[in-house]
């Protein structure tokens, strides 16, 4: 088992065996965990083969023989040198795991934000992400951009961590190692990802019902694109007369008392901003594509595609499900 | 020390009819009755809790399944992880306890024999509080009935705004009250070894089994009284508006988390360390020759007492402490490791050197050495913090402590079922059904819990009803669920042997395995004065003494 540990760190990284692989780092977090969990690796990887020598040895050279002659073996009590040797030995390996664990701890810890580092609330809610980047005006939900980060010239991203509800875990393997959102308990975490793409997650602490589709997609991007995705998020909502009926549906029945629009009179916060819903790649936390047959029966029984989901079906009409999803794929 | 029982004037007398029969059980206040008692209510809930395993296994055997709904599946893990701990693999511990301690150290009974059944009785009707959930309770808002707060319960889950109805009610007296029944019987264990043991016997002359259980009983007290203060308060906030865990008015949810884990963490070593005593009574004797290092081997168990009150934290490192509090819990986790590692080394210098017989309980006590090495050394990597970041909460270490408690716990469990058989029934097992039971349930439980680290290092999280299929998780998955059918196998051909040698088997006598601790020096069944003279000892091996008069023990210790 230590073994499949080391193989899975020295897979073939063109192939990945998966997009959540820990032992696939590319933030300086997960770079750093990853350097001590080969080392913990080893250790321990060559504790077991010393015991499990010994083991075997013993079983196979001392068992009773066929042609047995009934007497006992030598009955040995103990030896104080050997029980000696095996205390000492093992409080050395302790100090020396102890000492390379500490410097990552303190590593991880102990950085504080630059100057330039991006910083960004995500609060968990029951069952998806908010984020909120308070420096540049934008909410958004459950995709998160952040931008690439130079390693000669880092621009990390610092994320304070809150829960709405009840706890969460924010877990995207190859930025870093999970941390709990817990309400009433301010968190936080930073990641520095140095390649651009989207990184893979999904919440890591059992939060409710739909704990399993609460997914986490984090897009790291080039400074343009990113700045050109920040400049994006803060337009107000796109209004189009097209869509009018779609938009008075929206506005007179209770999906303004979780979603906000911006400029619009939906305010709710219960659930995640709409205003650039078409900007996203899935809906549901990631729960499903965004596509415009998704979206309809999403809004038409989201149990059936997120059951425990807290979003109720909303009991439209066919005509007005259409108008609906319709004023809904304008959000851009 | 006498070997001899006083004859039944048995043929004389009819059959007793069945409702006296069974209005013995309930009314016993005999440590052995009792024993058998807690052993067969824990075998009851082993099959409850190992079906709800096999469902969650069956529901994760492809990503996007939908054999059960994720209410269903919440509800399932939440069971299946409370039944294990406090209803299956702690009665059965506190069976073997009752059941041998006074054997061993040559007592009559429990110290406080009507305690014992009180304690019983509170075990078990707390099992069937929590089961009476599906009846009475109501789950997270449209969930339905049993407790689905997961086995931690961590707040705010709990409180009514998220979990309506009263399933976590029933979650919160059904701990409760066992874990009065649990106080109980730790109260009973110390003063039985303390006080009860017979002439000659000091305390450096008990059989190992009864140290260690006398610190099992130490740990309990003090692991299961936080438990017992943390429901009281919890049930203070769901119904007299107190607020210790409720984050809308200012309370922490991470109070809860070290109130639960102050219990939790001495608790698996108030579960291991009987598994412990079982195998320094079995290898002794399957090796034919003392423990090696008694001494040191009660000092390292003590030392396992103590560090495991200071490791809890580390079960909450992703919670956000300081880097000071998390190192602190990194060197007190490690720390653990060496004494741990000394009973390791001591069971493989008891084996060293001797005459080795593969009986079906040393199988799986050598079964259990390896898998505790491997147990121990994945702990050791979650002790790691940084490491402890990705891996906690994942699979890695859902298959780090089935690892512990199967791979280690269990497999002891069944080695000592098959080793005190003989001398609980006075019938031998079937020596092939118990291999037969060994082979089948080691494929099984390393097909699941060997291939279940592997999603854990990939990003699977715990306690999800479903996956997406893109993450590369299918296949381990897969292998997984498959394993669980061998152990289900295992544990069936188990049950039908303990029932087939009960009625069939050969006549064990009282020793049938030429050992050396006073439970082997009366009947098989032992009668219900255990014995008839009080047995006197001069050394930590009295059968040994008495069969080998010209070389006693009592000149080596």
């Amino acid at each position: 088992m230590c073994f499949c540990g080391t193989g899975l760190a020295f897979a073939d990284p063109t192939q990945p065996l998966s997009p959540t692989n820990i032992f696939a780092p590319a933030s300086t977090p997960a770079k750093s965990i990853f350097g001590l969990s080969l080392f913990v690796l080893a250790v321990t990887g060559a504790i077991f083969l010393v015991v499990f020598a010994l083991l075997l040895y013993s079983v196979v050279k001392f068992r009773k023989q066929r042609n047995d002659d009934g007497r006992e073996p030598p009955q040995v009590y103990g030896s104080n040198q050997v029980e000696l040797a095996w205390t000492i030995i093992p409080l050395l390996i302790v100090v020396a795991l102890f000492m390379a664990t500490a410097r990552v701890i303190a590593l991880v810890q102990k950085t504080s934000p630059p100057g330039n580092a991006i910083a960004i609330t995500a609060i968990g809610h029951q069952f998806w992400w908010e984020y909120r980047y308070q420096d540049l005006g934008v909410v958004t939900a459950n995709e998160l951009h952040v931008p690439v980060s130079d390693p000669a010239h880092p621009t990390p991203t610092f994320i304070k961590l809150l829960s709405a509800d009840t706890d969460h875990s924010f877990w995207v393997p190859r930025l870093a190692g999970k941390t709990d959102l817990i309400p009433n308990h301010p968190n936080s975490m930073w990641i520095d990802p140095q390649q651009t793409g989207v990184y893979l997650g999904q919440c890591a602490q059992y939060c409710g019902t739909q704990h399993a589709k609460m997914l986490l997609r984090v897009y790291v991007q080039s400074k343009e694109d990113f700045d050109r995705w920040i400049r994006q998020q803060r337009q107000p909502a796109f209004v189009n007369d097209a869509v009018s009926q779609g938009q008075r549906i929206f506005e007179t029945t209770a999906c303004i008392n979780c979603h906000t629009v911006s400029g619009t009179v939906a305010n709710g916060r219960f659930g995640p901003d709409l205003t650039h819903l078409m900007s996203r790649d899935t809906i549901a936390a990631g729960a499903a594509l965004n596509t415009p047959e998704n979206l309809r029966r999403w809004i038409l029984n989201p149990s059936q595609i997120k059951p425990g989901s807290l979003m109720p079906a909303m009991e439209l009409n066919e005509q007005e499900l259409d108008a609906l999803t319709a004023y809904l794929e304008t959000l851009r | 020390m006498s070997t001899d029982a006083i004859a039944m004037p048995s043929a004389a007398i009819a059959p007793r009819p069945i409702v006296a029969r069974l209005h013995d059980w309930v009314t016993t206040v005999d440590h052995k009755r009792l024993g058998i008692l807690y052993i067969t209510y824990a075998l009851m809930f082993l099959l409850i809790a190992g079906v709800e395993a096999m469902i969650i296994r069956i529901q994760l055997i492809r990503p996007h399944n939908d054999f059960v709904s994720p209410a269903v599946f919440n509800r399932l893990f939440t069971m299946h992880g409370t039944t294990m701990i406090f209803f299956v693999i702690m009665p059965f511990m506190f069976g073997f306890a009752n059941y041998l301690i006074p054997l061993m150290v040559g007592a009559r009974d429990m110290a406080f024999p009507r305690l014992n059944a009180f304690s019983f009785w509170m075990t078990a009707f707390g099992g069937l509080l929590l089961y009476f959930s599906l009846v009475g309770g109501n789950g997270l808002y449209g969930a339905g009935n049993a407790p689905d707060v997961g086995w931690f319960a961590y707040a705010p889950l709990t409180s009514q705004t998220f979990s309506v109805g009263h399933s976590t009610d029933f979650w919160i007296l059904a701990l409760l009250v066992s874990g009065f029944g649990s106080i109980g019987t730790a109260v009973n264990i110390i003063a039985t070894v303390l006080c009860m043991r017979c002439p000659g016997m000091t305390l450096a002359k008990m059989p190992l089994f009864a140290w260690l259980n006398l610190v099992m009983a130490g740990l309990v007290i003090l692991a299961v009284s936080p438990l017992t203060a943390a429901q009281i308060m919890l049930l203070v906030d769901r119904y007299l508006g107190g607020h210790f865990f409720d984050t809308q008015a200012g309370g922490s949810a991470v109070i809860w988390m070290h109130f639960f884990w102050v219990f939790g963490h001495p608790e698996v070593y108030v579960l291991v360390i009987p598994a412990f005593a079982f195998a320094s009574e079995i290898i002794p004797v399957f090796s034919r020759k003392p423990i090696f290092g008694y001494s040191v081997m009660v000092g390292a168990t003590i030392a396992i007492g103590f560090i495991s009150m200071s490791v809890w934290a580390h079960h909450m490192f992703t919670v956000g402490m300081s880097s000071a509090a998390n190192a602190f819990f990194v060197i007190s986790t490690m720390a653990i490791a060496v004494p741990t590692g000394i009973k390791i080394f001591n069971w493989l210098a008891t084996m060293w050197g001797g005459k080795i017989e593969f009986k079906t309980p040393m199988l799986f006590c050598i079964a259990f050495l390896f898998q505790f090495l491997i147990a121990g050394l994945t702990g050791i990597m979650q002790g790691a913090a940084p490491f402890d970041w990705h891996l906690g909460s994942s699979y890695f270490v859902v298959a780090h402590f089935h690892y512990v408690i199967v791979g280690g716990i269990l497999f002891c469990l069944f080695g000592a079922f098959y080793y005190w058989f003989p001398k609980m029934s006075g019938k031998m097992y079937s020596e092939t059904l118990g291999k037969l039971h060994f082979w089948l349930f080691i494929i099984g439980f390393h097909l699941t819990f060997d291939f279940m680290h592997i999603p854990g290092l990939l990003g699977m999280p715990r306690r999800i009803y479903t996956y997406e299929p893109d993450r590369g998780w299918d296949t381990w998955n897969f292998i997984v669920t498959i394993g669980v059918f061998f152990q289900a196998a295992g544990v069936l051909v188990f049950l039908g042997n303990l029932i087939w040698s009960y009625f069939r088997g050969k006549v064990a006598g009282s020793d049938p395995w030429d050992a050396w601790t006073l439970e082997w020096s009366t009947n098989s069944p032992p009668p219900a004065y255990n014995f008839t003279s009080p047995p006197v000892v001069k050394s930590r091996r009295p059968l040994w003494d008495l069969k080998h008069p010209a070389d006693p023990d009592w000149n080596y210790e």
